[in-house]
């Protein structure tokens, strides 16, 4: 049972680095600066080195034949257990950058408190990959203080963004009941730890530029860490399982 | 020694000696990054052990970032060397505990970064860079302080970039993490 709850909170972590990661790759060839396209790749890069981590270690502990390649590209929507935030679609730059930022104020909470874990394989991932998100959430936190307090426009792109995606905020404050259970007993990191740090760290950029913070987010029907998501993350599995799928045997 | 004389045969398995282990030291000193060719896994400092286990020589090797792409290749170039030194079935782990930082980069990677036009990281990661503070980066090319940061993401995740504004040039800095 343990080692079950175990496992749901490592597909947790690697499915939302992954599917963050793919997302940042459909930036690919499309981004406003040669600069900031370096920046998306590489941003998406260290999700997809983070998550093979994750969905490795998840596989053994799963034991049933499958490795980490195996969970990324042969499970369906509804065995996924990504937040919801990471599968929509990137939309313009100021949507693209606020989720990247409320990811990363997420992730970086999860990461400080992971890298302390009993675990010694999950701290050791965790602290590796709390290096590489500290610059990640320094530059999204920067781009939406840019965006936000820039010209009109961008400041009414950076507004819609955030009437568009703040109800997904509402799984960075939860934890199913097995997340507290981890937690309690050093293996995970605290739900209500991550939630405050996290809300802490997008109101002081939000305050800084004078982005109104909406009231928190209601749960609704859909739940990422329960496999019920919204339509995209089918559209975007298929394209990212599409090779291995048709072409089991393929290897480069 | 000839190159390839062990790797035919169990001869590979066999009693440790203080001065093989030298010598993988110095085979391991002619693999260079593919990245950045002028600088070899020791100079990085991601060769974390080497000793003998069960006669084979083992190694621990760790990634500098977690998506780093080069990880699988330059395992393989180690493997390649080791074995066309004489060692046979080099035994390779890689550890993420304790994670690389750029602190373990050696004086002479550092040194030959900076004449390859990298500039290498500045300081130590005792936070002062990873908590904002951006750190005072020399040109690698005229060596003024007088640069800009571009972006903090240049063309690998390990590296910015940078703007030299004296001889205008741009250039990548070796991120301190």
């Amino acid at each position: 049972m343990h080692n079950q709850a175990l496992i749901q909170y490592l597909l947790l972590l690697g499915d939302s680095a992954l599917i963050q990661g793919q997302r940042l790759c459909q930036w690919c060839g499309h981004a406003p600066a040669l600069e900031e396209e370096l920046a998306l790749m590489n941003v998406g890069l260290d999700l997809v080195g983070q998550a093979r981590n994750w969905l490795e270690y998840a596989a053994e502990l799963s034991d049933d034949g499958r490795d980490a390649d195996a969970l990324a590209f042969r499970r369906d929507e509804r065995a996924y257990r990504n937040l919801l935030l990471v599968e929509q679609p990137n939309g313009d730059f100021a949507v693209t950058m606020l989720k990247q930022f409320f990811y990363d104020a997420w992730h970086f909470a999860v990461l400080q408190g992971l890298s302390q874990s009993q675990d010694p394989r999950i701290a050791g991932i965790a602290a590796k990959a709390l290096k590489e998100v500290t610059y990640h959430l320094r530059r999204s936190g920067e781009w939406v203080q840019r965006l936000g307090g820039g010209t009109e426009e961008s400041r009414q792109r950076m507004l819609t963004a955030i009437a568009l995606l703040w109800r997904f905020t509402v799984e960075l404050a939860a934890g199913s009941d097995a997340e507290l259970r981890l937690a309690e007993a050093g293996i995970g990191a605290d739900p209500a730890q991550v939630g405050a740090a996290w809300l802490k760290q997008v109101s002081a950029i939000f305050a800084s530029v004078e982005l109104p913070l909406p009231k928190a987010a209601t749960p609704f029907y859909l739940s990422g860490r329960t496999g019920l998501h919204s339509e995209h993350l089918g559209l975007l599995l298929a394209e990212m399982q599409f090779l291995p799928r048709a072409y089991p045997d393929a290897t480069w | 020694m000839r190159p390839g004389e062990l790797i035919a045969s169990d001869r590979g398995a066999r009693a440790a000696r203080g001065d093989d282990l030298a010598r993988a030291w110095a085979v391991l000193e002619q693999v260079m990054d593919p990245e950045v060719p002028v600088v070899s896994v020791v100079d990085l400092g991601i060769v974390r052990d080497l000793g003998w286990r069960a006669g084979h020589l083992h190694l621990v090797v760790t990634p500098t970032y977690s998506g780093c792409p080069a990880t699988e290749v330059i395992e393989g170039d180690i493997r390649q060397a080791l074995e066309q030194a004489g060692f046979a079935a080099p035994d390779l782990e890689r550890r993420l505990t304790p994670a690389w930082s750029s602190d373990w980069i050696s004086d002479q990677g550092r040194e030959r970064l900076r004449r390859y036009g990298i500039a290498p990281p500045e300081g130590s990661q005792s936070k002062r860079s990873l908590l904002g503070q951006a750190p005072q980066v020399c040109c690698p090319q005229c060596g003024s302080s007088h640069t800009e940061l571009l972006s903090q993401f240049g063309s690998t995740a390990c590296k910015a970039l940078y703007r030299c504004r004296e001889c205008l040039e741009p250039f990548d800095y070796f991120k301190c993490i």
